[in-house]
């Protein structure tokens, strides 16, 4: 294949492929996808190996005696469904908090032109920029000093403004599509300004606030540093640190690893891919439109 | 017997519940106070947008500009495991501590320079990797053709998986014996590999790692953008005769950039603050695998300097703020300010 028609057939959506390049293609992508989907897979193997057989080489993808064991010790001997109780609770409460915080300012910043509101918006995008590893060890201090350490207490204010200002950049760009004349005309028939913001904005905004909403519950849920700052006891863990936890005892409990690990991933997994449309333009919303 | 039980569900709801009273009254208190102080009594004609905005500033304040004013008193201060109680503050100290990060190992035995290095050279790999991977299956899936929902579905997976999870599962799979990977070079006749005790294999593995895990973020990202793209240029070009290195080097580039300049900037940031890859990998604690985060994990938790490592943040916050202005600058991207700008004149 010559460099030229090569480039052709590899850079533009050409109208028709020959067969040849058609195969290529596909054979690319196939190759890309076994690289991206085996190591995921393995997990499930590994997850469905009986206890005495957990450390084998065998690379069979179904083992041929296959067993749920591994996740009925994990659910029922563990305490694994402590650890996801627990995140789930946490992560609940700071994601509704970060959106209330987020939406309301967000509000401020798309209808109303104050001083200072340029610097506040920039402030808000150079926090982005401070590596959340920065700041853990202030934060630890602080919560040893207030007595937050080892509380669900310290975690959720922790994380409750971690994704605030990303979610106010999403918000204020959909907000600013909203045409102000529709507020204009439900204040001229009487309603409050209040009334105006909770029945009329919010309600349109529902797609950006989902968005947030997921980013926030996504940032908190998969958070491992900052729950490892503050959580010390055993009882206490969020799923990411008993996940690590399990993992460390790796020779005897890599059954019991991936059982936990498959059983986190996939109701994740699903959200995610219910939600990475709307996701993948909140994303690039921020970024294009401002 | 299932580890979950009433008391516990109770004890988690009492304590998270509670707090959020807590945040809810306190933030009723300001609302109030707020109201009465710029409505009622000054009259403010921006009482509404203060209203708004004082929940979200009084979290970040304390949980920003807090910590950082916090973390500059540590920087200069001497506190340790032995000074946590009464540590000394001053000039002097904040001095040593910076001179320390320069002139003595960081942890037990590397520098600060070394690692500094590894974590460009871990940064260029990884974006290098993830921006050429993502962008060519990005161009392969922008084609019109059988089963690419499917595969664009199955590509995604790695960033679908909670990066712990992930993170995690790769670091059994590194294990001699029973990983996959050395099973397949001993399969394939070859020597199987010490991911976790020989240190450049360790630093591979870790690459590996988190080539794997950031692929499908950049496709995807650029696969939006070429979608964006309208065929009109193609065939505008077609008829001007345009070759199809000049079209890819003329349309799709440039019109690809406002998506790849904000996605380019993010991948930085990430992977040079990545904490769980190279720390979750790194099985063994090999000081040769460290990058700077982990470092500075390290210098704060496992050898309790807090002081250093206060100083040793800043530093790290510099160098990548110093990247983040120079790539502004280079590619004079503008982070969507000029709108804000315009309408707000």
């Amino acid at each position: 294949m010559k460099i030229k028609s090569f480039f052709r057939w590899f850079f533009f959506r050409a109208k028709g492929d020959s067969p040849f390049q058609r195969t290529v293609i596909h054979l690319v992508l196939i190759m890309a996808c076994i690289i991206a989907v085996y190591p995921a897979l393995r997990v499930f193997t590994v997850s469905i190996r009986p206890g005495n057989r957990i450390l084998s080489t065998d690379l069979a993808i179904i083992p041929k005696d296959a067993t749920f064991d591994s996740y009925r010790i994990v659910l029922f001997e563990k305490d694994f469904v402590r650890w996801l109780w627990n995140s789930l609770v946490i992560t609940m409460a700071t994601a509704a908090i970060g959106l209330i915080l987020a939406s309301t300012s967000a509000y401020a910043f798309s209808r109303w032109r104050f001083p200072g509101r340029t610097a506040l918006l920039l402030f808000l995008l150079t926090t982005q920029m401070i590596p959340a590893a920065m700041l853990m060890v202030p934060i630890y201090i602080l919560a040893t000093k207030l007595g937050l350490i080892n509380s669900w207490r310290g975690l959720v204010i922790a994380y409750s403004v971690s994704s605030v200002p990303f979610s106010i950049w999403i918000l204020k760009g959909y907000y600013d599509t909203i045409p102000i004349e529709l507020e204009q005309s439900a204040m001229i028939d009487g309603a409050s300004r209040m009334q105006t913001f909770l029945r009329i904005t919010l309600p349109l905004t529902a797609p950006a606030l989902a968005i947030a909403f997921l980013f926030n519950f996504m940032t908190a849920w998969n958070d491992y540093l900052m729950a490892r700052i503050i959580l010390q006891q055993k009882e206490m863990l969020v799923w990411t640190l008993g996940l690590r936890h399990i993992q460390g005892q790796f020779q005897t409990q890599w059954g019991q690893f991936a059982a936990a690990a498959l059983m986190v991933a996939v109701p994740v997994m699903t959200l995610f891919f219910y939600s990475s449309k709307w996701l993948i333009s909140g994303l690039t919303l921020g970024a294009v439109k401002g | 017997m299932p580890s979950i039980s009433l008391p516990v569900i109770l004890a988690s709801l009492g304590q998270v519940g509670s707090t959020v009273l807590y945040i809810a009254l306190l933030t009723a208190v300001l609302e109030i106070s707020l109201y009465l102080f710029f409505g009622k009594l000054l009259k403010h004609k921006h009482t509404i947008p203060i209203m708004l905005l004082t929940p979200a500033a009084v979290g970040l304040v304390l949980l920003v500009i807090y910590p950082i004013l916090y973390e500059v008193a540590l920087a200069f201060s001497n506190m340790s495991l032995r000074h946590f109680q009464n540590p000394t503050y001053g000039i002097i100290q904040g001095v040593n501590n910076f001179r320390t990060i320069f002139s003595q190992p960081v942890l037990k035995q590397a520098n600060f320079f070394p690692i500094f290095l590894r974590t460009i050279l871990w940064t260029v790999i990884q974006i290098t990797c993830h921006v050429t991977f993502g962008l060519g299956l990005a161009l392969l899936l922008n084609r019109k053709m059988v089963l690419r929902g499917l595969y664009r579905t199955l590509l995604i997976i790695p960033w679908a998986v909670p990066q712990v999870v992930a993170t995690l599962a790769w670091r059994g799979e590194f294990n001699f014996e029973y990983g996959f990977i050395n099973i397949f070079l001993r399969d394939l006749g070859l020597k199987p590999i010490q991911w976790k005790l020989h240190p450049f294999w360790n630093f591979v593995a870790v690459n590996i790692t988190n080539i794997w895990l950031g692929i499908p973020f950049m496709m995807v990202i650029l696969l939006g953008g070429l979608q964006s793209i309208s065929h009109t240029y193609y065939e505008a070009a077609d008829m001007d005769g345009a070759g199809p290195f000049s079209k890819f080097k003329n349309i799709t580039l440039p019109l690809l950039k406002p998506i790849m300049t904000p996605a380019v900037v993010l991948g930085v940031i990430w992977t040079f603050n990545n904490f769980n890859v190279p720390y979750f990998i790194n099985e063994y604690e090999l000081e040769t695998s460290d990058i700077l985060v982990t470092a500075l994990f390290r210098a704060a938790f496992e050898y309790n300097r807090f002081g250093f490592a206060a100083a040793f943040a800043f530093i790290i916050f510099f160098i990548l703020l110093g990247f983040t202005l120079l790539y502004m600058k280079i590619t004079k991207f503008d982070p969507g300010l000029e709108a804000t700008r315009k309408k707000a004149a």
